[in-house]
């Protein structure tokens, strides 16, 4: 390790950095553990980055963590109120997993989850976020999700975790299903992560009460207006109406239809 | 700041009207849209000003809770909003302030985000507090959010008239439809009232609702002898003189009366009078 500069407002060798490193050693990526060769700076920006990720990550299963999930639930929260974009949230909850516990062990509980998470990273966008919630829950946060997929995904997920083969042990091969609810963020408002999370849960519930390995989306008031209805309203548009064309495009000139007012407002 | 007596309103009024459906209220207009940014909070403030040219007693509330910018568009920083006064730390009367136009404004303030979603309480506190307002005032204006959300559909339930407000562009079009259907859908509105905001020419505001009404005449079904009709209130059209006023934070009915949108503006107010407003 290089030598402090006077400069140098932190000396590395001063710190007590081991606790942090054999941290780092055992649960993160050793590719991108600090070197020892590593100048000051390198080596704490290395130390602090690895430590960031371990922060946001689930040991066994590698993805977002609770912490994490909250953090990109407020940051699609922020997307949707401004831009009015569709974003949705799916829970996930593997049925009778403690049967699986206590049949095979708690090694092949985790191998089941392990599974499940690889799953689902496989099944979507490399844009979405899937976390695990805890235990056997999990979430996956879809920014930019369209109301009318939403159940065709949720519904896509739910097939493929129930054709999952899972092997525990050369023998033995466990199938799991799991049940699905999820929640839409409110378009243009503001919502909280906490009343999003609750909306999806009560949906998990619904499903779960209603037979499990189902799939259950909160109906918000969605009007969708048909192919057949847009063309009657742009009917206009397609017959390239001067005024609309013009008016779309900003090419008109803008006339005044002052002069067409009374008088009396003048 | 004097105009609402401080005594709260009878509670037993709140939990009466809280019952679905709702009697929508006298003299309520809601201004909505569908799609943001099309200029609801720019036709609010403006039109409000413009009635209150004409002595009227107007107050604007801004009813997007989850994104209110009506303090922007005015340029105000109140101490005290709608927030305090749905917590309870401030009185009605003193979260109504005086805007530069001569009309009051309640402003929902920041705060608000656990009032983005329709609670019963949110429900509650938001119709105790339209109770105690309107007989207060000649109008009231609701500048509701962008979308149809359930606070949107809200707001504009307590409102006797809708103003929906599109601009040219398709998307706004589309999304002003959607609203029309929804509002004749889930509140058996009749008549809805168009504004067309930023058009390029005369006549494209009449072409649009005509477009509008045939849309809405073929595919949202009503009960027989009922039908829907979109009045067309009159067009906003595109002026540069608008984009310079909001900018500068400052409404276009003191800035420029006399430009094409001012005086479209006017017009507009004073149809809303003739067709809307009771009669005094």
């Amino acid at each position: 390790m290089a030598t402090a500069t006077a400069s140098t407002l932190v000396d590395p060798h001063a710190l007590r950095l081991d606790d942090a490193r054999a941290l780092l050693e055992h649960g993160g990526d050793s590719a991108r553990l600090p070197r020892p060769g590593d100048s000051p700076t390198a080596y704490l920006q290395a130390v602090i980055d690895a430590l960031c990720e371990l922060s946001l990550k689930d040991p066994l299963t590698g993805l977002a963590n609770r912490r994490h999930f909250r953090a990109v639930l407020e940051r699609a929260i922020d997307v949707v109120a401004r831009s009015g974009e569709s974003a949705l949230l799916l829970m996930l909850d593997i049925d009778h997993f403690k049967k699986i516990n206590d049949t095979y062990g708690h090694l092949a509980g985790d191998q089941v989850l392990q599974a499940m998470a690889k799953c689902l990273t496989g099944c979507v966008r490399p844009m979405d976020t899937v976390a695990r919630y805890g235990g056997e829950e999990f979430a996956v946060v879809m920014p930019n999700c369209q109301v009318s997929f939403g159940e065709t995904v949720a519904e896509r997920i739910r097939r493929a975790i129930e054709s999952l083969d899972i092997s525990v042990t050369p023998s033995v091969h466990v199938k799991i299903t799991a049940s699905i609810g999820g929640a839409y963020a409110p378009e243009w408002v503001r919502s909280t992560s906490n009343l999003w999370t609750e909306r999806a849960d009560v949906q998990l519930y619904r499903a779960k009460s209603e037979g499990r390995n189902r799939v259950f989306i909160d109906q918000q008031p969605v009007v969708a207006v048909s192919a057949e209805e847009k063309n009657l309203l742009f009917g206009h548009l397609a017959l390239g109406e001067p005024a609309w064309i013009e008016s779309l495009t900003g090419d008109a000139t803008v006339g005044n239809p002052g002069s067409s007012l009374p008088g009396k407002f003048q | 700041m004097s105009e609402v007596p401080s005594s709260p309103v009878a509670p037993a009024a709140a939990t009466a009207a809280a019952s679905v459906p709702l009697k929508p209220l006298g003299k309520v207009v809601a201004v909505t849209s569908g799609k943001g940014g099309v200029g609801k909070t720019f036709v609010s403030a403006n039109l409000a000003a413009a009635l209150a040219k004409h002595g009227l007693k107007v107050l604007v509330l801004d009813a997007d809770l989850g994104l209110a910018n009506l303090d922007v568009v005015l340029n105000l920083y109140p101490k005290v909003t709608l927030h305090d006064v749905f917590t309870g730390k401030a009185k009605l009367a003193d979260a109504i302030i005086k805007a530069p136009g001569g009309f009051s404004v309640l402003l929902a303030g920041s705060g608000m985000v656990e009032y983005s979603r329709l609670t019963p309480e949110v429900r509650d506190d938001f119709l105790r507090i339209m109770n105690g307002l309107v007989p207060h005032y000649d109008v009231v204006l609701l500048d509701t959010g962008a979308g149809i959300s359930d606070v949107v559909l809200f707001a504009v339930s307590l409102a006797s008239e809708v103003l929906v407000v599109a601009t040219p562009e398709p998307t706004s079009l589309t999304d002003a439809y959607a609203t029309i259907k929804v509002l004749v859908g889930q509140q058996k509105r009749q008549t809805l009232r168009l504004i067309v905001n930023q058009t390029a020419r005369l006549g494209d505001g009449r072409a649009i609702t005509t477009q509008l009404q045939q849309v809405v005449d073929r595919f949202v079904a009503t009960e027989p002898g009922r039908p829907i009709r979109l009045v067309h209130m009159g067009d906003i059209p595109a002026d540069p003189m608008v984009r310079q006023a909001v900018m500068r934070r400052q409404l276009l009915m003191q800035t420029t009366p006399g430009c094409p949108a001012g005086l479209a503006i006017s017009q507009l107010a004073i149809k809303l009078q003739e067709t809307v407003l009771p009669k005094t």
